[in-house]
């Protein structure tokens, strides 16, 4: 891949908790492996997600869900990602998730799930592998 | 490329988004692009948005911009800030501020990262605003990186150019300093409900008394070297200055009404098409001064480049000398490749 290609990756927050340490904390780190972070703030509904997503064009989308609304959240994201024809685009999700939720959520599409004690290295290398797989498909 | 550019022109926000994107990471792609639409470009009103951070430019973007959609225009946003000179990377963070302007198919909202280009903007934001101006948009907004004193890039790119102030940012010293406050088309005190807001006004309105009388537009060429100076008229637009809260929505709509009145005058008095032109020199010689520094590239070893760099970090030679090596070698091969 291009040294100088910088990924955009979308962070932000739906749904209704508060809660933005965490998010910022990726932000920055995803900003400082080098890569363009549009962060969207608190509150999104999956639609303001998706639109964002689209007019930004990014190669990434991360989310944080803290209030155990993850299920009908991604549920509704997910779709609206189908119906824009988005679904090269990966998504990943951290924040409070049971882990029988997440092989749900795998199933409706969600790349990664990262809960309470994932590094912020293992955050990053994975968005950047996922970036490279997708500049992949898209040239190919 | 050809789809993308045709989809472009009937306004789909997907295309819109993925040829700025190719706008950003290529120079090949921008010069395709600009050469392909450049016909359909002319039509919107490009605003800039510039002041200090935190002086409230993207909550002032976002109240501007649904004041511009109730008059029935359709806007597009470039929101830019700035790139780490560390990593590269950046948080792009503007549209948290623009939130209320989601759902709506009249509202395009793009962040951009500076990349490193000083000024304000980036090296893409005038190729991006160019597809948005084909693919309709009556509005554009530029919002620059948080500026300083002397970020003035965007007067060059707009037509009307904001300056955002905010109360308590410095005395009427700052005011007579020379910069931001000189590309002024529309002086702006937000934040009017914080102490010091009037203040802060008159000291705006006192530096542009005193600048009346011998005020020339520039038209933003004063950053390009050499400006003839039959570019530079004395202008008959009064700056206005206005106080907004846009948090709440104060003032906005007579700020909507002095962007509009600043767009009548440009084009009643004929400036419009003057600033259009002296936007143009400036595009030219830019990419001019890229060709030329392709052609060096091409035309000198990379070796004797390397060498008088050496030599004047070593002081064996100074700048200009090897500037001018530089030039004639380039010149001299050009010319024998012509004969």
């Amino acid at each position: 891949m291009d040294q100088a290609y910088k990924p955009r990756i979308l962070v932000g927050k739906p749904g209704l908790d508060g809660h933005d340490r965490g998010v910022k904390v990726v932000a920055r780190a995803l900003r400082d492996a080098g890569m363009e972070v549009i962060y969207t703030g608190l509150r999104q509904t999956p639609e303001m997600i998706v639109e964002a997503a689209l007019q930004e064009d990014v190669d990434a989308i991360g989310l944080s869900i803290l209030s155990g609304a993850h299920m009908a959240l991604m549920t509704r994201i997910m779709e609206l990602i189908k119906e824009n024809e988005m679904t090269d685009i990966p998504v990943f999700l951290g924040g409070i998730v049971p882990n029988e939720d997440v092989l749900e959520l795998q199933a409706i599409g969600v790349k990664g799930v990262f809960g309470p004690g994932a590094g912020l290295e293992q955050i990053t290398s994975f968005v950047w592998d996922e970036v490279k797989e997708k500049l992949a498909r898209d040239n190919a | 490329m050809d789809a993308l550019i045709s989809q472009v022109r009937q306004g789909q926000h997907r295309a819109i988004a993925r040829l700025i994107t190719r706008i950003e990471n290529s120079a090949t792609a921008a010069e395709q692009a600009v050469i392909a639409l450049y016909a359909d470009t002319g039509k919107a009103h490009v605003v800039g948005i510039t002041g200090s951070p935190g002086s409230g430019k993207s909550t002032l973007v976002n109240a501007l911009a649904k004041a511009f959609r109730r008059l029935g225009r359709t806007v597009s946003i470039i929101a830019v800030d700035p790139s780490s000179p560390f990593t590269g990377g950046a948080v792009l963070g503007d549209r948290v501020r623009m939130r209320d302007l989601s759902g709506d198919k009249g509202i395009f909202i793009r962040s951009m990262a500076s990349r490193g280009k000083l000024g304000g903007l980036s090296q893409a934001t005038s190729a991006a605003a160019k597809v948005m101006d084909a693919a309709g948009f009556d509005v554009i907004l530029i919002e620059t990186v948080g500026a300083g004193q002397a970020e003035v890039d965007i007067a060059s790119t707009a037509h009307t150019t904001l300056v955002i102030e905010a109360p308590g940012m410095g005395d009427d010293i700052q005011s007579i300093k020379a910069g931001i406050l000189e590309i002024a088309d529309i002086l702006v005190v937000n934040k009017a409900d914080r102490p010091g807001a009037s203040r802060a006004k008159r000291a705006l309105e006192a530096m542009l008394q005193l600048g009346h009388a011998t005020r020339v537009r520039h038209h933003g060429v004063m950053m390009s070297s050499g400006a003839p100076a039959a570019e530079t008229a004395v202008s008959d637009w009064q700056v206005p200055v206005l106080e907004t809260v846009s948090t709440e929505e104060v003032g906005i709509e007579e700020l909507a009404a002095a962007i509009v009145n600043h767009r009548i005058y440009l084009k009643e008095s004929g400036d419009w098409f003057e600033r259009e032109k002296s936007r143009s020199r400036q595009e030219i010689e830019q990419l001019l001064q890229l060709r030329l520094m392709d052609r060096l590239r091409t035309t000198v070893p990379e070796n004797n480049h390397d060498r008088l760099v050496a030599a004047v970090a070593a002081r064996e030679m100074d700048p200009y000398t090897a500037a001018a090596e530089l030039f004639d070698q380039m010149s001299s091969t050009i010319r024998e490749s012509e004969i």
